[in-house]
């Protein structure tokens, strides 16, 4: 199961500053093991108590995981998985 | 009734619309919400108004009194409004890269207007404006993104029109900014049928909107409540853009960008539906129109240009 994950500027000290990368695995939790065990440190940024760091946004297919199964979500080959950090974002 | 006594009591009762042409199926239809039929051609009248009456009724607002805002635009435009005629001071803080005819707007409606930085997008006006209300006790910050009375605007308000309106909707969709919207009308609508579906539709912009210094400077608005959201979309300023074109082009409707993103989200739930062969009626939330990001060069050229001189700017 590869997949296309896109890394925020924030996390891409850990990927030689490249703005994605391949990874393999069949959940989010998978696709995440795979990417510390290529880029080390990525893990312990992304994932605190088991769960999604509050201010990690993690979507497959521009799909927030948090509502579809959080980090056991399904992961299909050709996906593409996006972190993001949470910001206050636009025009309010 | 179209009689009013002041522009004040034109807020809310938006028309709902059918959208004939974009609608996936007969039995999957799509409604949008005109929220830009209001005073000033936005939602965010709604809890702009809504804040202000509540900060009265406490008595943290009197006459005289200047309020303090973090706003990159509809908002900021809406409190000045109501500011002018009810006599406050407004500063508006506002990120630099937001477009020119917002403040423009804010200017003529004589608020004053503090820059933050570009990167780092709302975050940073959140900072600044946190700052400015502590070095000047004396200023009123209603705080949209905190402020019980922004999402209680929509229960009030939004929400029990659209039921009024259309009892059998099935899904709401609107965007993801203070999240007052989606919390407001998608805790008055689970609570009168909890089968309602929630969906939010969040934009996605360019890197230096995401240029945070470390992640625990990320930020997420006190009033968000994921139990009230059933699914959550990233949509991208090229499907936005696409999406805002396609709604003028069909259904005649002239929206803002942030619209295209809803659009988008809410056409997501509609196809999938069509294709299981469930029914829907979809309502998605039109938050303005098209006017302000006249400048940005949305309307006009291909799409990946006009995407391409997105990049960066705050469009929604």
């Amino acid at each position: 199961m590869a997949v296309k994950v896109s890394i925020p500027t924030i996390l891409r000290s850990h990927t030689d500053g490249q703005k994605s990368v391949q990874a393999d695995g069949g959940t989010v939790a998978e696709v995440i093991n795979d990417l510390d065990s290529r880029h080390s440190g990525l893990k312990d940024r992304l994932v605190k108590d088991g769960g999604l760091h509050r201010f990690v946004n993690v979507y497959v297919n521009d799909e927030d995981v948090r509502f579809v199964g959080g980090l056991e979500a399904t992961v299909s080959d050709g996906d593409s998985l996006t972190i993001l950090p949470a910001v206050a974002g636009g025009m309010r | 009734m179209a009689r009013y006594d002041s522009l004040l009591d034109t807020l809310g009762d938006t028309p709902l619309v059918g959208l004939p042409a974009l609608s996936p199926a007969p039995d999957v239809r799509l409604w949008a919400k005109l929220e830009d039929r209001n005073p000033t051609g936005s939602v965010k009248d709604r809890p702009a108004l809504a804040m202000i009456e509540a900060a009265e009724k406490e008595g943290t607002l009197t006459q005289g009194c200047t309020i303090l805002e973090p706003t990159s635009g509809n908002t900021g435009i809406s409190l000045a409004m109501a500011a002018s005629l009810k006599g406050y001071g407004l500063v508006c803080v506002m990120p630099e890269n937001t477009s020119e005819e917002r403040r423009q707007i804010l200017q003529a409606y004589g608020a004053r207007i503090v820059s933050s930085p570009a990167e780092g997008g709302s975050n940073q006006a959140v900072a600044v404006a946190k700052q400015l209300a502590e070095q000047n006790p004396d200023w009123v910050m209603l705080y949209q993104y905190g402020n019980s009375a922004n999402a209680e605007a929509h229960y009030r308000g939004t929400g029990p029109e659209i039921l009024r309106d259309l009892p059998g909707v099935t899904h709401f969709v609107a965007g993801l900014g203070t999240t007052g919207t989606l919390v407001g009308v998608g805790r008055y609508l689970h609570e009168q049928n909890p089968g309602t579906q929630v969906v939010a539709a969040e934009p996605r912009y360019g890197e230096l909107v995401y240029g945070l210094r470390n992640l625990d400077e990320g930020f997420v608005p006190e009033l968000y409540d994921a139990d009230v959201l059933n699914r959550r979309f990233s949509v991208g300023s090229y499907d936005a853009l696409r999406r805002t074109r396609q709604l003028l082009e069909s259904e005649g409707i002239f929206a803002g960008i942030s619209t295209g993103a809803v659009l988008h989200a809410a056409l997501t739930v509609g196809e999938r539906a069509a294709a299981s062969g469930e029914s829907a009626e979809i309502v998605f939330l039109i938050a303005d129109a098209g006017w302000k990001y006249l400048s940005t060069g949305a309307y006009s050229g291909t799409l990946d240009e006009a995407a391409q001189r997105l990049d960066g700017q705050l469009w929604a």
